[in-house]
């Protein structure tokens, strides 16, 4: 097929109920469609919760993934996003003998923060598009970043 | 009223309208058992495996069109059960399958017949519970027939710990079910549709590509008078047999891998497929980038998924067939039945070309005689049910259809084994008909202990076993594929299956020649106990035509034509 694969970033809302999250990730493992990242949290106030799936495929591939998630009982409703502000978050632990005026500066330009200091090691959040996480994750390699926990993404259409 | 929840179950089938179920005790389930013994408004049929409880309740919704409803117990129960609800789940075939489940307080620890039994049945039903308290019994039952029968049918698994079955609490079905994430669309887009109907009107060679969807939708004479007002010839499914009948001047025949040449032909050929209730599968299709590759598509299907899957869909209509063609029957005005004259001609040409088949030999029986032949004998008078299988094909190929409902036949999951227990469930859904199974000598081992669910229960099945002493199908592919290594499917090693039958109670008859063929389907119609008529045939027949695996479908293997003498 020379079909392209392409990232994309659909948001499920589901009945929150018992064994709802391994109705949507048996179906893509089932399906074999791809998933990058996947958050899920119940929405405010309501019995529904709300999951961002991180994916990549054709756009077959895609429309099937949205029509086979929506034919699952207790999804309420599927959105592909083509226009969306999308964010996610990572921490990251750094040993006290770095320079820790470049990690804070650093972690100023991406909306971010030293967030604890512990007697070793200090932990950096950050919170920013996934492409730019990725850019900070590039340019803090040389700070010895000793462990790095990235939150996956989340998204609201604009 | 305050009840247990075994007596729910019990309850809530009534409610339903349910009149047989099938199933198999056991320790799980022991407090439903005890109700079912108390009660008498429903049959209860016990099959001899849990497997073939699922099969049977298969065949009976296939036959009525209602939910079938089987009943087994935790652990090996539910895992010997999983193999029906897939084979429901491939087929679109409502169910409610009730399992019971070790109690709450020991679920997790590895109990005794303990299984995730929802987390196995996840990817096999349409859905599944897992009913924590039986105040949430009612709804959970009420919600499964539902959603077993509505919008793409399926089957749906309950499962239910001992513990909530002993649970009392009250009991109330009079409620309304409010499923607020799923609403199936059943009625079509009104313009969609006429566009769809314009389409028609301006191609020149369209052709009907018809499913089972239209079986599942009892829309099978709404479909007959489309094609007949249209005058557009119709390919059928294997899945869609019966939709037309056999002799309709309209019906080309079964299109697919061992579809007839005509149909595969008239599929490359045609310039707007008019897709109803099929799914594109990759035994219809053959190479999908060579499929009706100068063709339109319109695909109507029930099912959002099914559309622009496999095949794009120039005209997708969400909807139940029957409303669908309905709508469309309304506009069949602007359809001018005559223009279709030269494309029906040309279509004809390819069936007098190469004609659906077989050569007769004087030495052994040829199995597809023994399938047409059971045709003229009982034609309209027998539901079908096969297993799967050389012999499966050359029934889809051969017996003379009449009807909707009349053909059973595991299709998506091609489940050996499936014919024998699904004709069972055919026969209490339609006792008024004989019940056939077709089989050959290896899957009718895959579920013959049946024959003493079939005895007990006065269920005179006919299976009539296509000896051809090979996994025949398999066997085929490597006669073809594999250099003749037939690889473990000689099967010449074998029970004796008269005195097999015998020894349960049943009639068994071996046959060389048409003659005692003849009086051997005569003889078992007339003592109406269950029957294995055993058919020596040809061992070396090949189902042709033969689209080969990922080959296109104009590029068949055919029939080799004879000399004439």
């Amino acid at each position: 097929m020379t079909e392209t694969s392409e990232r994309r970033v659909i948001s499920v809302i589901v009945v929150n109920e018992a064994s709802v999250l391994s109705r949507i990730t048996d179906l893509f493992s089932g399906r074999g469609y791809n998933i990058t990242s996947l958050t899920v949290a119940p929405i405010p106030e309501s019995r529904y919760s709300r999951l961002t799936i991180v994916t990549s495929g054709s756009v077959r591939v895609i429309e099937q993934i949205t029509k086979q998630l929506h034919k699952l009982i207790p999804v309420l409703r599927v959105y592909e996003h083509a226009d969306l502000v999308e964010k996610e978050m990572a921490l990251i632990k750094f040993p006290l003998s770095e320079n820790l005026s470049d990690i804070s500066t650093l972690c100023a330009a991406y909306n971010g923060k030293i967030v604890n200091v512990g007697e070793n090691v200090i932990i950096a959040m950050v919170a920013d598009e996934p492409q730019r996480i990725e850019n900070f994750l590039r340019v803090i390699k040389k700070y010895n970043p000793k462990e790095i926990v990235r939150s996956g993404a989340v998204a609201l259409e604009r | 009223m305050q009840m247990s929840g075994a007596q729910m179950v019990i309850e809530a089938l009534i409610a339903e309208g349910v009149d047989t179920i099938f199933g198999y005790p056991g320790g799980a389930i022991m407090n439903v058992y005890d109700e079912i013994y108390k009660q008498n408004k429903f049959k209860h049929i016990l099959n001899r495996h849990e497997q073939a409880s699922v099969h049977a309740a298969e065949g009976y919704a296939k036959a009525s069109g209602k939910v079938g409803v089987a009943l087994i117990t935790s652990g090996p129960g539910f895992t010997n059960a999983v193999t029906g609800l897939a084979d429901a789940y491939m087929d679109s075939i409502p169910l409610v399958v009730i399992s019971g489940q070790v109690p709450m307080s020991l679920i997790g620890t590895d109990a005794f017949q303990e299984i995730d039994a929802v987390g196995i049945s996840r990817s096999c039903t349409k859905h599944n519970y897992l009913v924590t308290d039986a105040k949430d019994l009612p709804r959970v039952l009420k919600e499964a027939f539902y959603i077993a029968a509505s919008g793409r049918p399926g089957p749906v698994h309950v499962d239910i710990p001992k513990d909530v079955t002993a649970q009392i609490e009250e009991f109330n079905y009079d409620i309304e079910i409010n499923l607020e994430t799923y609403k199936p669309n059943v009625k079509g887009n009104t313009r969609q549709i006429k566009k769809a109907v314009e389409a028609i009107a301006k191609a020149r060679r369209p052709l009907f590509y018809l499913g089972g969807g239209i079986i599942n939708s009892n829309a099978a004479y709404e479909v007959r008078e489309l094609v007949h007002k249209t005058g557009i010839p119709a390919v059928e499914t294997f899945m869609a047999r019966g939709t037309l009948a056999h002799d309709d001047k309209l019906l080309i025949s079964m299109l697919g891998m061992h579809g007839s040449y005509a149909a595969n032909m008239a599929m490359s050929e045609t310039d707007l497929v008019i897709g109803l209730g099929a799914r594109f599968d990759d035994r219809v299709t053959g190479k999908l980038s060579e499929f009706a590759k100068n063709a339109g598509v319109i695909h109507v299907d029930i099912d959002p998924a099914s559309i622009s899957k496999l095949v794009n869909a120039d005209f997708p209509i969400v909807g139940d067939i029957k409303n669908v063609v309905l709508e469309m029957l309304g506009l069949s005005e602007l359809i001018d039945s005559n223009k279709y004259k030269s494309w029906r001609d040309t279509i004809n040409n390819f069936d007098a070309l190469h004609p659906l088949t077989f050569h007769e030999d004087s030495q052994r029986l040829k199995p597809q005689w023994v399938i047409q032949r059971v045709g003229e004998l009982l034609g309209d008078s027998a539901n079908i049910s096969t297993d799967v299988g050389q012999h499966q094909m050359w029934a889809a190929q051969f017996y003379p259809f009449t009807r909707p409902r009349q053909w059973i036949s595991s299709g998506g999951l091609g489940t050996m084994g499936f014919g024998f227990p699904a004709a069972l469930g055919v026969k209490a859904a339609s006792p008024e008909k004989i019940s056939i199974n077709f089989t050959g000598d290896g899957s009718i081992l895959m579920n013959c202990q049946e024959l003493m669910t079939a005895v007990e229960q006065k269920l005179p099945v006919i299976n009539i076993i296509l000896n051809n002493n090979f996994l025949g199908m398999v066997r085929q592919w490597q006669t073809l594929f594999y250099d003749k290594r037939h690889s473990q499917t000689d099967l010449s090693v074998q029970p004796d299956f008269v005195k097999l039958s015998e020894a349960f109670g049943g009639l068994g008859y071996r046959v060389h020649t048409k003659e005692e063929f003849d009086a051997a389907l005569k003889d078992a119609v007339e003592k109406n106990v269950v029957a294995f008529i055993e058919v020596i045939v040809e061992r070396f027949e090949n189902v042709m035509p033969m689209v080969p695996s990922g080959g296109s479908l104009f590029n068949m293997m055919l029939l080799e034509k004879k000399e004439k003498k």
